[in-house]
């Protein structure tokens, strides 16, 4: 494949998916590209906090504004992907109380809604948190999927003509005369190689855009933090619980769908490990501990899974040594910075501000190729969030089908719609009623903790690229439930080798159950150890895996 | 490292292996259902999040049966998650049909009151219709009779006086059906007891126990009639009496195992000392302190059918120990299989027919025994066998009853 674009974005995560849909929606002609699928950075490696800002609003006020107006923006453009339900800011006994005060004045200055409420009032509102805290603030804090967000902006951006490749890593940079002209890439799967040319690169490869810098002979230094973070099988709060001092470890506890995460830890590690990270023992003893004093419930919850990922924090320019980390968006032009044209990096910033980075990235694309036209992404709702009169090519209500869900008639299955399809809505938004429904082989469960039907696997493989266990677990959640695969992977794995035969799936499958254990095995005790050893019973004693 | 793992009704320590959906007598006959497992464990997660995920029509499905709990091997409350789900989530209140069938006490009284009319009336094939067309009881449905003399009436008139001669001395809760349908089976019981060598006591109050009440959605009638009998049995005992017997293995059920979590009433000092009158005769029998003499050429051919709280309670096991020592018994054992009637269940119009296909089973099973009667612990599970089938049946009790020699017996152990 050669072929001209106007910008190629690397990296298919939050920043780089939000960026193809701006470019696209200016117009100009995109081709985003991922190594693997989409959020298999830090991008799918967090809290899936919708942060207020709060948190930052002490030391880092910019992100704190930020935050805030991303925040806000979110609730409308991605109204499928947000959980509005506030959070908590506790003090407890051993914690300053003047911070508190400290805390709310920094929020208000930021544009952050703060009500100090009293303990009483916290315990009521969030019956699970610590009940020795000695002061609560409620902020606009809300949970995000990350997983939904980043393949909405993904549709989007395919809507309007970007073209998107995922397992095509880039090998090389294609200069020329001290410019970018494109990647050389190599498919993952298959070892096969081609290239891409375009006027512009944009290089949004999270913790991984240290080194595409490095191949246009540009050094940025980052300086990769791991974070691991703990899934408890249900919800323990319904609202997020933070504590309100100095940001630490594991002091942020976050509900989101039908479960609970705790994070995060922080280490510094090398560059070469960030493909190879484990969460350990001592990193689980710490959030178990520290997660304890926001809800006390999480010493005996059972745990469904540990995982950890690498915030992509950058140097500033002026200080290589590092010292002067910032959290907050770095946008570089490497032809002023490195004289090395047609080349941008964008980095730093944060899940929360995926979409001011690509409004920056895009303004500066733009702005090279001549091109005048305003950001609309903060305007314009996402796919599954827009209003259902809207038709997309990727999701054309399907009038051939008698079965669709509003036309189900005399199904008997018809009662237990109610259950699944609500579940069903949280995931697609307005593109729910889409997925095939109202027949027994279109409503037979694959994923029973999650509630994902035939229907909904057939919709995400025609409709949003997917063909392996993992991407299907990242559009819908299969396997994502307390349960990690051992009813579902087989089922999700049938229904998929349709479309890729079965000897491509039973491999798949056997990756998907390896990389399912690797997020169990630092917290296998208890159930979660029974769980694990039920899986291999089936797959491998039973199945033959 | 955890050491412990706690949770609402132990819903995490479900491991998704699924025993309980096949076990589930819905489930497995009717797609409508969408079983034990979605509708417990998994739908519960949802539920914490939002009471939009809240499905009552399916939830309405579940028959309380409870085989799901016995069949889970890591203890996960199935049915009870079920149940809270429901009182908790309910938006509905219950209609007049739910009001008539779970205040079994209320209407009992009533009925007994005019009994001859009652019987005729609920006989009558156009009071069915009525019913079936107005509040939605099924006409299909066989009413169980009223008797004209209530249990508690004949036990003052009858048997009150002679309790005290007995140096050890039980009480008893009778329940709805032995007091307004059934007094036979009471009285089976004080003679039985009385033949041990135990007087029998009625408690100060006794209201039903709620089963049905809590069924239909009625917990805070049930919770107020559930702490008048804990406290008239704390009292009995505080009197002195040993024990309190049953004969209703789901009024035990709900009083020993969901008076705590459903109803949030304390009743651990007591519990140890309730349970079926089969139990404490079991043990009274295998401890060698009672003395048996059972009638000349007794000879009888049975079957035993483990009604579902029996299973629950996990009791069955001392009823069989008992019908065991019974010469002449020829005793079959049917396969653990629901009836289908599930208390006021297969009352609603709109389970009828499934009511019967679960019971097909156990019907089938029943009429190829060839015995001439069902020995069974429930009186739910006796209304359902009657009608769906030719044979008569009879609870443990007073199959003892009929089998000793009771002048005999007793004078062997008061001597």
């Amino acid at each position: 494949m050669s072929q001209e674009y106007d910008v190629i974005v690397i990296g298919g995560g939050a920043t780089g998916a939000g960026t193809a849909r701006d470019c696209a929606l200016r117009g100009l002609k995109t081709l985003l590209i991922e190594r693997y699928d989409f959020t298999n950075g830090a991008t799918g490696r967090n809290h899936g906090l919708l942060h207020s800002g709060a948190r930052y609003a002490v030391n880092d006020a910019e992100s704190a504004e930020e935050c805030i107006k991303e925040n806000m923006i979110l609730r409308k453009i991605a109204r499928h992907c947000v959980e509005e339900h506030d959070g908590l800011f506790i003090t407890l006994p051993e914690d300053d109380l003047e911070y508190q005060k400290t805390f709310v004045e920094r929020c208000q200055h930021a544009g952050i809604r703060a009500d100090i409420i009293t303990p009483e009032d916290a315990l009521r509102r969030e019956p699970a948190v610590n009940p020795r805290l000695i002061g609560a603030v409620v902020v606009p804090d809300g949970s995000v999927d990350p997983f939904r967000l980043t393949i909405a902006n993904v549709l989007d951006a395919r809507l309007h003509g970007a073209d998107v490749l995922t397992y095509h890593e880039v090998t090389s940079l294609i200069i020329n005369n001290g410019r970018v002209e494109g990647v050389n890439l190599r498919n993952n799967l298959t070892g096969e190689t081609s290239e891409a040319r375009a006027q512009i690169t944009v290089n949004a490869a999270g913790i991984w855009g240290t080194l595409i810098a490095k191949m246009a002979g540009a050094q940025v230094s980052m300086f990769p933090a791991k974070g691991s973070l703990l899934i408890f099988g249900h919800r323990v709060n319904n609202m997020v619980i933070n504590r309100c001092r100095k940001p630490a470890n594991a002091d942020i506890l976050v509900p989101g769908d039908a479960i609970t995460v705790i994070g995060t830890t922080s280490d510094r590690v090398p560059i070469e490990t960030v493909d190879n990270l484990r969460v350990t023992p001592e990193e689980v003893e710490v959030l178990l501990t520290e997660g304890a004093q926001l809800a006390p419930a999480l010493a005996s919850t059972r745990i469904i899974r540990a995982y950890c990922g690498v915030r992509p924090l950058v140097a500033s320019d002026d200080d290589p040594t590092g010292r002067n980390i910032s959290r907050g968006i770095v946008c570089l032009d490497h032809e002023t910075r490195d004289g090395m044209a047609g080349f941008i990096t964008i980095t730093g910033g944060k899940l929360m501000t995926y979409r001011l980075m690509a409004e920056i990235a895009t303004d500066m694309v733009c702005k090279k190729l001549g091109v005048n036209k305003r950001c609309t992404t903060a305007e314009n709702a996402l796919p599954g969030t827009q209003p259902d009169s809207v038709e997309h090519e990727y999701d054309v209500v399907k009038d051939h089908s008698p079965y669709g869900r509003r036309s189900a008639g005399e199904d008997n299955r018809d009662e237990n719609k109610t259950y699944v399809s609500h579940v069903q809505q949280g995931r697609f938004g307005n593109n729910a009623h889409n997925i095939e429904a109202g027949r027994p082989d279109k409503d037979a469960l694959v994923c029973e903790c999650e509630q994902v039907t035939v229907g909904e696997v057939e919709y995400a493989m025609e409709h949003q690229m997917v063909e392996r266990l993992i991407q299907l677990r990242r559009r819908t959640r299969t396997g994502m439930g307390t349960c990690q695969g051992q009813l579902c992977a087989l089922r999700a794995a049938c229904v998929l080798s349709h479309k890729t035969g079965v000897e491509a799936a039973k491999a798949d499958l056997r990756n998907f159950l390896n990389e399912r254990w690797k997020g169990m095995q630092p917290v296998a005790w208890g159930s979660t150890l029974s769980e694990a050893q039920l899986i291999q019973r089936v797959y491998r004693d039973v199945c033959g895996l | 490292m955890q050491t412990e793992s706690k949770s609402p009704l132990e819903l995490e320590q479900c491991l998704k292996c699924s025993i309980c959906t096949a076990v589930c007598p819905v489930m497995n006959n009717t797609d409508a259902y969408p079983g034990p497992k979605q509708c417990g464990p998994d739908a519960e997660r949802y539920r914490m999040k939002d009471i939009r995920f809240f499905d009552e029509s399916a939830l309405k499905k579940c028959l309380n049966c409870k085989r799901c709990e016995v069949a889970c091997p890591h203890g996960v409350k199935v049915a009870e998650l079920i149940q809270t789900a429901r009182r908790d989530m309910s938006q509905h209140g219950p209609g007049l049909r739910e009001i008539m069938l779970a205040n079994t006490d209320i209407m009992g009284s009533l009925a007994t009151l005019v009994a001859p009319i009652a019987n005729f009336a609920t006989g009558l094939q156009l009071s069915k219709e009525v019913l079936h067309a107005t509040v939605g009881i099924d006409h299909r449905r066989t009413f169980p009779k009223y008797a004209g003399t209530k249990f508690e009436t004949w036990y003052h008139r009858h048997a009150a006086q002679n309790q005290g001669q007995f140096k050890h001395q039980v009480a008893y809760f009778h329940g709805c059906y032995v007091n307004f349908n059934y007094p036979k089976l009471g009285q089976d019981l004080v003679h039985v007891m009385n033949a041990f060598g135990y007087g029998v006591q009625l408690l100060e109050k006794e209201k039903c126990c709620g089963v049905a009440l809590m069924a239909n959605n009625m917990y805070n009638q049930a919770k107020k009639q559930g702490q008048v009998n804990i406290d008239s049995m704390r009292k009995a005992l505080q009197g002195g009496v040993e024990t309190i017997v049953t004969t209703s293995s789901s009024c035990t059920l709900n009083m020993r195992e969901d008076y705590p979590t459903m109803l949030g009433i304390d009743q651990k000092d007591v519990k140890e000392h309730l349970g079926l009158a089969v139990r404490f005769i079991s043990r009274l029998l295998d401890e060698g302190n009672v003395k048996l003499v059972w009638k000349e050429g007794f000879k009888k051919h049975v079957c035993y059918h483990t009604a579902c709280h029996m299973a629950r309670l996990g009791w069955n096991v001392y009823t069989l120990n008992i019908l065991r020592q019974i010469p002449g018994l020829e005793l079959d054992i049917l396969e653990q299989n629901c009836c289908g009637i599930s208390g006021t269940y297969g009352f609603k119009k709109e389970n009828y027919e499934l009511s019967q296909k679960i019971g097909s089973t156990l019907f089938n099973d029943i009429e190829a025994t060839n015995a001439e009667a069902v020995v069974t612990e429930c009186e739910t599970c006796k209304w359902q066998i009657e009608m769906s089938t030719s044979l008569p049946v009879i609870n443990p009790i007073s199959l003892l009853a009929e089998a000793l020699d009771l002048e005999a017996t007793q004078k062997a152990n008061i001597r």
